[in-house]
């Protein structure tokens, strides 16, 4: 009836787990709780859940995000202090099986459920605005996508209560996470997690994809749009041409998990190392769908707080052309000690170094419009600042674990663990909070606290430097990654320091929450106008918050920069003597049914529970179908409502909004 | 913002509310789908070619596959992409019992194509050369059944559009969506071309 699941799935003997899944059970209690005593349940389903605005779907991300990157975190801190303790004899006070786990979900959900929720939500949230579209191409997809990305979220915070998550690291490389090693229910939580958001992921690349090549407001040509929308096709396009693979390799290594096929095994002529080559076809496309985003924050950010236009905006665009096609070949560089030919390593490292030109044209791009510009120092302009020199670092150790040579030294030590790190968090991850800082007026019309959001900076910027810089020490002392417990004396010192920095970054995280918290708190003093940054692009030509169907009238477009040509034209704020009727999308709860579905079929596989895994599979595809002959779909917005709308005072439904 | 600006007239492009088609939008974004499939199979077309000679001791490609059979099966499934473009024609020309004939001749051919399919792995598996056989075997299974699941699901599909085209006529959404179903299914045969190359044709050499 229930498959391999059974009570003994719940790991009451482990107290960490046990008071985890407490204080997770006492905060839902707490907001289940607040939301029924306030009533808005209701409010909740129908205005949020169920909405197919792309700016409400992209507040969900980055709730969801910040959630993700608490539970990612807390797993770092634990890694980190379990090191500091676990020396010179001492075994710490995380069990391996345990520490396992660990560090796998640690790099699964900072990547997958982290970083990439943070990505997608800043693009839902700004690149309809800026293209001047009133919504996405398909709205309910955009929904479903969200959701499924919960999915997934949810299966992986699940295999804390109920079960075990995969031992294998993130990568989960067979034969170690083929049945003969990995016999528990771990890697296929990782399986199907990775599956059902990855599919999220999917949608959202060809939605956006489509939303930029044919809902681009009127006279705005390819080479006009604002250089976020541009990385983020890119991006867009990353994602449609390399999610496949994952999809193909997690499909495969299911098969050899659940009937016994023989793709990566060791018996039967498998070959594990096809596993670890089409991983990494995807795996490191992926790191560039992360980072070129983020680059294209920083060049709105560095752009609008020096109060010039953008420096070499063609070059901009083709430099992240450059980076998406190169991203393709080099992804041999992850396992040069595979053992291939001398030439076939030199190719990918040679490969990989030539990426470090586009990048560099970016570099000095940025720092082109920075040279005689007055640079406004925002909250958004220290974590560029901050990026732009951490970022370069981890670039050029890039560059040197790109040398096969070196690399069959560095391979798998705590060098290369400093060495990504460095470029994902001083690269992808303060290009998101910059871009949080940059955006959270427009998308709450509110500004957020500034004190807080220094501090909170300038604790993450030194942590970070204290927490990494010990661990490229550690890699030429020979300390390799995943290790449990250590006896060398001669690392100690290193790793209490690292400690000492993962405490400083816990400190930045601290400050962001309260940010979070006092700026919702202060919202009625810290109002923002449309346009509180003296923007460029469009997003700024309206209301903060924006109306639901962000443009009362269609945008005028003259070129790049279309609201800083209508500022100086003096046609900005601009409307017609009379509104046109405009057309939406209704909310829908399809998206939210559909992936609830999907996420119950990848519980029931993961136990064996197969009724119900054919019993959801079967309620998707009815829910599918209804919707699809659902003809109640859309309706018009009449003038008279958006004169009422846009009547009304700038940003005067805040309060409504949080 | 809260200001206002008089619009000079003839001064620049006041842009028309934008009447998007969104059966245009629909057809590119499933196009755009239609290339993530073709990259999934790619990589389970490099499995394919990296795991070919990965026989274990067990039969291989030669001892296996019968081309006269494979044949008529390729067959079945050309001539149903021929009959579906009749359907397409038909569709667009709004003749909607043209339609669901061609439809259900499509249906036919694409449920022989299947059938067949089943019976060969069926075959294959009775004589002991499953896909647990070996790594070749495992390949052969993924790749031709994962084309197998395609087109049954197409099938699947198609039993929906006629009875969407019987009940609704044909409208603009019943005809994008049925431009999307014959996307597919152009896309599976050309798919499946590759397959019969790259599979029997040079498994039988």
């Amino acid at each position: 009836m229930f498959g391999k699941l059974t009570l003994d799935a719940i790991p009451y003997h482990e107290p960490i787990i046990v008071i985890t899944l407490a204080v997770v059970g006492l905060v839902g209690l707490f907001v289940a709780a607040s939301v029924t005593k306030m009533g808005k349940w209701g409010y909740l389903w129908r205005e949020w859940l169920t909405s197919v605005d792309h700016k409400r779907l992209g507040i969900m991300y980055i709730i969801l995000a910040l959630v993700m990157l608490i539970r990612g975190f807390a797993d770092a801190v634990m890694m980190r202090t379990q090191l500091a303790v676990a020396t010179g004899g001492s075994e710490g006070y995380l069990p391996p099986e345990h520490y396992d786990q660990i560090f796998t979900a640690h790099g699964v959900i900072m990547i997958i459920f982290m970083a990439m929720p943070m990505m997608i939500g800043l693009m839902n949230i700004v690149l309809p605005l800026q293209i001047g579209a009133r919504d996405v191409a398909f709205p309910f997809l955009n929904n479903l996508s969200f959701w499924l990305a919960v999915g997934g979220a949810v299966l992986i915070n699940i295999s804390l209560g109920v079960g075990e998550f995969a031992k294998t690291g993130w990568v989960a490389y067979p034969p170690l996470s083929g049945l003969s090693y990995s016999p528990g229910v771990g890697v296929d939580y990782y399986i199907w997690a990775l599956q059902i958001s990855g599919l999220g992921t999917l949608l959202t690349g060809v939605n956006f994809l489509v939303t930029v090549f044919k809902m681009r407001a009127p006279g705005m040509k390819l080479m006009d749009m604002p250089i976020f929308t541009w990385t983020c096709t890119w991006a867009n396009i990353l994602i449609v041409a390399s999610f496949p693979i994952l999809t193909a390799v997690l499909g495969m290594l299911t098969l050899d998990r659940y009937l016994d096929f023989h793709f990566f095994t060791n018996e039967g002529g498998g070959n594990a190392m096809m596993y670890i080559n089409l991983f990494w076809a995807w795996g490191h496309p992926e790191v560039y769908i992360l980072i070129l985003p983020a680059f294209g924050i920083f060049s709105e950010v560095i752009s609008t707080f020096t109060g010039k236009r953008l420096f070499g905006y063609k070059s901009m665009v083709w430099a992240s052309g450059a980076i998406s096609i190169l991203g393709f070949i080099v992804w041999l560089h992850h396992f040069f000690t595979m053992g291939s030919s001398a030439n076939v390593n030199a190719f990918f490292g040679v490969a990989t170094m030539i990426i470090s030109i586009p990048t560099g044209v970016k570099l000095f791009n940025w720092l082109f419009t920075i040279y005689r510009g007055r640079l406004r120092f925002a909250v958004p302009v220290l974590w560029t600042l901050g990026f732009m020199v951490t970022f370069t670092i981890g670039g050029m150790t890039g560059v040197l674990l790109a040398v096969p040579g070196a690399d069959f030294v560095l391979h798998n030590s705590l060098f290369l663990i400093a060495h990504f790190h460095n470029t994902i968090i001083g690269g992808a991850v303060f290009g998101y909070l910059a871009g949080i800082a940059f955006w959270f007026p427009k998308a709450t019309g509110f500004h957020m606290n500034e004190r807080l959001g220094k501090a909170a900076f300038w604790f993450w910027q030194i942590g970070f430097y204290v927490a990494f810089m010990p661990l490229y020490v550690l890699g030429f002392m020979g300390m390799t990654r995943r290790l449990n417990h250590t006896d060398n004396p001669l690392w100690e010192p290193w790793l209490y320091l690292a400690a000492f920095g993962a405490g400083l970054i816990l400190i930045g995280v601290v400050c962001q929450l309260v940010q979070l918290f006092v700026s919702i708190r202060d919202r009625e003093q810290n109002k923002a106008e449309g346009d509180p940054w003296n923007g460029h692009t469009l997003e700024w030509s309206t209301t903060s918050p924006p109306p639901f169907y962000n443009f009362a009238s269609t945008p005028i477009v003259e070129g790049i920069d279309a609201y800083t040509t209508a500022k100086e034209k003096g046609y900005a704020g601009w409307r017609p003597e009379k509104f046109a009727p405009i057309h939406m999308p209704r909310n829908t709860s399809a998206g939210i049914l559909m992936a609830g579905f999907l996420t119950v079929m990848g519980f029931a596989l993961i136990w064996h529970i197969w009724w119900l895994a054919g019993a959801s599979f079967v309620a998707t595809i009815v829910t599918l179908l209804v919707r699809a002959y659902d003809d109640d779909v859309d309706y018009y917005v009449q003038p008279d409502e958006i004169e009422r709308i846009e009547g009304s005072a700038a940003g005067a439904k805040v309060a409504e909004q949080v | 913002m809260t200001t206002q600006v008089t619009y000079p007239a003839n001064a620049y492009p006041v842009p028309e509310e934008e009447h998007h088609d969104p059966g245009e939008n629909t057809l590119f974004g499933f196009w755009l789908y239609l290339m993530t499939d073709c990259l999934l199979f790619a990589s389970v077309f490099a499995t394919w070619g990296v795991l070919y000679f990965a026989t274990d001791g067990g039969p291989g490609p030669k001892e296996l596959f019968e081309l006269d059979y494979v044949a008529i099966e390729t067959a079945a499934l050309l001539v149903s992409s021929i009959t579906y473009g009749f359907a397409m024609i038909s569709a667009h020309a709004g003749r909607k019992g043209g339609a669901l004939f061609w439809l259900a001749v499509t249906f036919v051919c694409g449920l022989v194509f299947i059938g067949m399919e089943i019976n060969e792995f069926h075959h294959l598996i009775a004589e002991g050369a499953g896909p647990q056989r070996s790594a070749f075997l495992t390949a052969f299974f993924s790749l031709v059944g994962m084309h197998g699941l395609h087109v049954t699901a197409g099938l699947l599909w198609m039993i929906v559009m006629m009875i969407e085209v019987s009940k609704r006529g044909l409208g603009g959404k019943t005809l994008t969506r049925l431009g999307c179903l014959s996307m597919f299914w152009h896309f599976l045969d050309v798919v499946w071309i590759c397959v019969f190359t790259t599979v029997y044709l040079m498994g039988a050499l």
